[in-house]
């Protein structure tokens, strides 16, 4: 059987996800690898965010935003973007294909898109393989890793 | 961590057999119970029905339940259904979690057992993540009794005196010097063949007397901030070169102009000056200068001709730009349209060909104001003996606009009636369907035919000058098929008239960047619900009305600007709104006053206390996107409703198995 892959996808909840639904409203078929949770901005995708769906078990992520200049909340998507080009770097550092998460911007009439989307990156991180084959984040300090 | 465990109800939908035609409900109940935490678990055809809200209620009475958590279609559709529920039995609407199972699950996903298993994992961890969930506590906030209107056709005019009328206080811009939009421009309107002039033309002078509206032409909104309720807008309003306040609309400068230049108002087919008043009934009534085509402009210092003849001294050529900022409740986008301007043109014709017209031309011929005062004439001043009449150009193709602009084949039917009646020429209207769903308009339709107009059902191929017979020379040549015989056509014609369709407007793309509003793929902007909130956006205070958010006739128009003004004085009469609890908020004993969160904030509302060196988020300012508490290195920012517990746990749970 081939290897089915686990993809958090991070979406803001005006554009990205907005489009999303339009997927779904428009019965526009995608993989369902690909779940979805939803924050208001991509600017609230912390890196941790990421890192702890790789720790738990995603095989990739996904992370979606609106388009340059049409952010809900003015600018929240280029700070997404400096994070994420960030997180690459250490991602890589930590052993992990840097192709294994993704940001793409998805507008809230991009259902086609975001569908597209979905399945040319589950179909991307197919081709890499579990992430466990590789290089795991091992919990070292229990399940939980936020403080207070 | 909550001092009592939390008892969750976690309901869900079958959403008739929406949900439950692909996803296993029943396995999704069964999964949900093995979580702990979980008081009740069940599965029901419509949650959000009556009866399903009562089930919920119930079991918040029966079973003591604090946490909600409902398994249907996207929270954009019913989180507030449910939010409502928590509210009647006295829980904080903020202890409810959806899970999309219908949008971006059943929706979306082929295989049923694929599908009921990424159910399972979505409703896993709304359940994980909404034992972490906090009463959280809507602020109040009074609502400014203003309303700011952007557009001043007829939507905008419609909704700016509804408003007016009911006392409230309204700001109308427009872009250019006058309103009355595309309606000013028309002669007739379909079904009833009223004159455009003499239904609308009283309206522009109402809104120019009313004492509760500030118009405002020339100009632009470009900036905005603030929120429902307490909208504060920056409107630009540009050089008009004329002291609106002294003229007295007397006209003599424009006599002594010497510049002459294509009118906007007339499509390009009449002139008009440099100093200039749009058209006759142009409200308010007095001239602007266009500076890109003015004398005085060109070369500094000279002409002055207005100056000169100008016996108040209104003519200011030193004026500029002003920028002023109004405060408002509400926002009312009404940008309108555009006609469709694209490469479809060229390819029958216009431009090249000098009798080829578009609709908006022909409307100008037509028009008793126009630049023929109303006489439909070929360029050459003699009457057509045959005209064309071309459907679809540029709607309902792949190629240009994928979409039908709903009122061309209405539009066209009445300019068939108009050219019988003016030169009784022979009148051929090339359709692909003829569309005419509205009051009388089927039977505006069967007048049309009966008064001998050639309908022929087909796209037309070309339009060419290139005459192959005798009666072909000198005419155009509408080469065709007809669908319905198959026959091939040729039809030579004195003039064509291309009927296109309804675009986006530049404006409307501008304006929907200034209010953050999404528009979809053709430039129109995307309403709340495209059937049951036709006239909201996902921003909340924001309304829409027109053609901005899809091509539409008048009466549709009006009464969504009726509608429009009616849920901004919706949010007037109550006076008061709620806004979103969730926002940030420092845990001061965990900020060390790095700062790094200060620079980020788009809404500046995180300040610095220098006494206490601890970062403070002003929560009336904060619209809670959570980029502060995403860029806290110590986790002392918390992003309200959306915590790191909150989300952690929401991972974990889409990812456990």
């Amino acid at each position: 059987m081939s290897f089915e892959p686990k993809i958090v996808a991070f979406l803001c909840h005006w554009c990205s996800y907005t489009g999303a639904d339009l997927a779904g409203t428009s019965r526009i078929k995608y993989s369902p690898a690909v779940r979805i949770v939803r924050v208001m901005c991509s600017g609230r995708i912390e890196p941790s965010f990421v890192l702890k769906a790789l720790r738990e078990g995603a095989d990739g992520v996904l992370v979606c935003g609106c388009h340059p200049g049409d952010c809900h909340y003015l600018e929240g998507n280029y700070k997404c973007l400096r994070r994420f080009i960030m997180l690459k770097q250490v991602v890589r550092q930590l052993g992990v294909d840097p192709a294994r998460l993704r940001l793409e911007w998805v507008s809230a009439s991009e259902g086609d898109h975001f569908a597209k989307l979905a399945d040319a990156f589950t179909e991307q991180v197919r081709q890499l393989g579990p992430l466990a084959g590789t290089a795991r984040l091992e919990a070292s300090e229990g399940r939980s890793t936020w403080g207070s | 961590m909550a001092a009592r465990a939390p008892r969750i109800g976690v309901y869900v939908c079958h959403c008739g057999v929406n949900i439950s035609s692909v996803v296993d409900v029943a396995a999704v109940v069964e999964a949900a119970f093995r979580e702990p935490g979980v008081a009740v678990a069940r599965d029901y055809k419509f949650v959000c029905s009556a009866p399903g809200q009562e089930m919920i209620e119930n079991d918040i009475a029966t079973q003591l339940l604090d946490r909600v958590v409902v398994a249907a279609c996207s929270p954009r559709m019913h989180e507030e259904t449910f939010r409502n529920v928590c509210l009647r039995r006295g829980l904080s609407p903020y202890f409810v979690q959806m899970v999309n199972i219908r949008e971006q699950d059943s929706w979306v996903t082929v295989d049923p057992a694929r599908a009921t298993e990424k159910a399972i994992a979505l409703t896993r961890a709304a359940i994980r993540r909404v034992r972490y969930h906090e009463p959280l506590i809507s602020r109040e906030v009074s609502v400014h009794p203003a309303v700011l209107i952007i557009g001043g056709g007829i939507a905008g005019i419609q909704a700016a005196l509804t408003v007016a009328d009911a006392g409230k206080q309204v700001y109308l811009v427009e872009k250019t010097p006058t309103i009355g939009g595309h309606m000013a421009r028309f002669d007739k309107t379909f079904p009833t063949l009223d004159c455009s002039a003499c239904i609308l033309t009283p309206k522009m002078n109402s809104v120019g007397a009313h004492p509760n509206i500030t118009l405002l032409t020339s100009s632009e909104l470009v900036g905005i901030s603030g929120y429902i309720g307490n909208f504060q807008a920056t409107i630009r309003t540009r050089a008009r070169y004329v002291d609106h306040d002294l003229c007295n609309g007397c006209g003599a400068c424009i006599r002594k102009c010497p510049k002459r230049v294509p009118s906007e108002f007339d499509e390009g087919l009449a002139k008009r000056k440099a100093i200039y008043v749009p058209f006759p009934q142009a409200v308010p009534n007095k001239p602007v200068i266009d500076a890109e085509s003015c004398v005085h402009f060109a070369k500094p210092g000279k002409c002055r001709a207005c100056t000169k003849a100008c016996e108040v001294g209104a003519i200011r050529l030193d004026d500029a730009p002003r920028d002023q900022t109004v405060t408002v409740g509400a926002v009312i986008m009404a940008t309108g349209f555009e006609p469709y301007r694209g490469p479809a043109l060229a390819q029958y014709g216009h431009g090249r060909l000098e009798n080829v017209y578009t609709s908006l031309e022909f409307e100008r011929l037509n028009n008793a104001a126009g630049p023929t005062e109303g006489r439909i004439v070929l360029r050459n001043g003699e009457s057509p003996r045959s005209v064309a009449i071309l459907h679809c150009i540029g709607s309902r193709d792949k190629n240009h606009q994928a979409y039908c602009s709903r009122v061309c084949c209405m539009y066209s039917l009445k300019f068939a009636h108009l050219v019988k009646e003016k030169t009784g020429a022979e009148v051929y209207q090339f359709y692909i369907d003829i569309r005419s769903p509205g009051k009388a308009y089927e039977e505006f339709y069967d007048r049309i035919r009966e008064e001998g107009a050639h309908l022929i059902r087909g796209k037309v191929g070309e339009v060419t000058d290139r005459a192959i017979s005798d009666d072909e020379k000198g005419k155009l040549v509408v080469v065709a098929e007809n669908s319905l015989t198959r026959q091939r056509l040729r039809v030579p014609v004195d003039m064509v008239i291309l009927s296109t369709g309804l675009a986006a407007a530049p404006g409307t793309l501008e304006i929907s960047k200034v209010l953050k509003c999404a528009t979809d793929k053709d430039g129109f902007v995307i309403e709340k619900h495209p059937k049951l909130a036709p006239v909201e956006t996902a921003n909340d205070g924001i309304y829409l009305a027109g053609c901005c958010q899809g091509p539409k006739d008048i009466p549709d128009t009006v009464a969504q600007g009726q509608a429009a003004a009616s849920l901004a004085l919706q949010l007037m009469a109550r006076g008061k709104v709620e806004v979103e609890g969730r926002t940030a908020r420092t845990m001061e004993e965990h900020c060390v006053a790095c700062r790094i969160c200060n620079s980020l904030c788009p809404y500046n509302a995180i300040s610095f206390d220098e006494e206490r060196r601890k970062t403070v988020v002003n929560e009336v300012l904060c619209k809670g996107c959570g980029t502060c508490a995403a860029a806290c290195p110590s986790g002392a920012v918390h992003a309200r409703h959306f915590k790191d517990e909150q989300m952690f746990c929401e991972i974990e749970g889409v990812l456990a198995s």
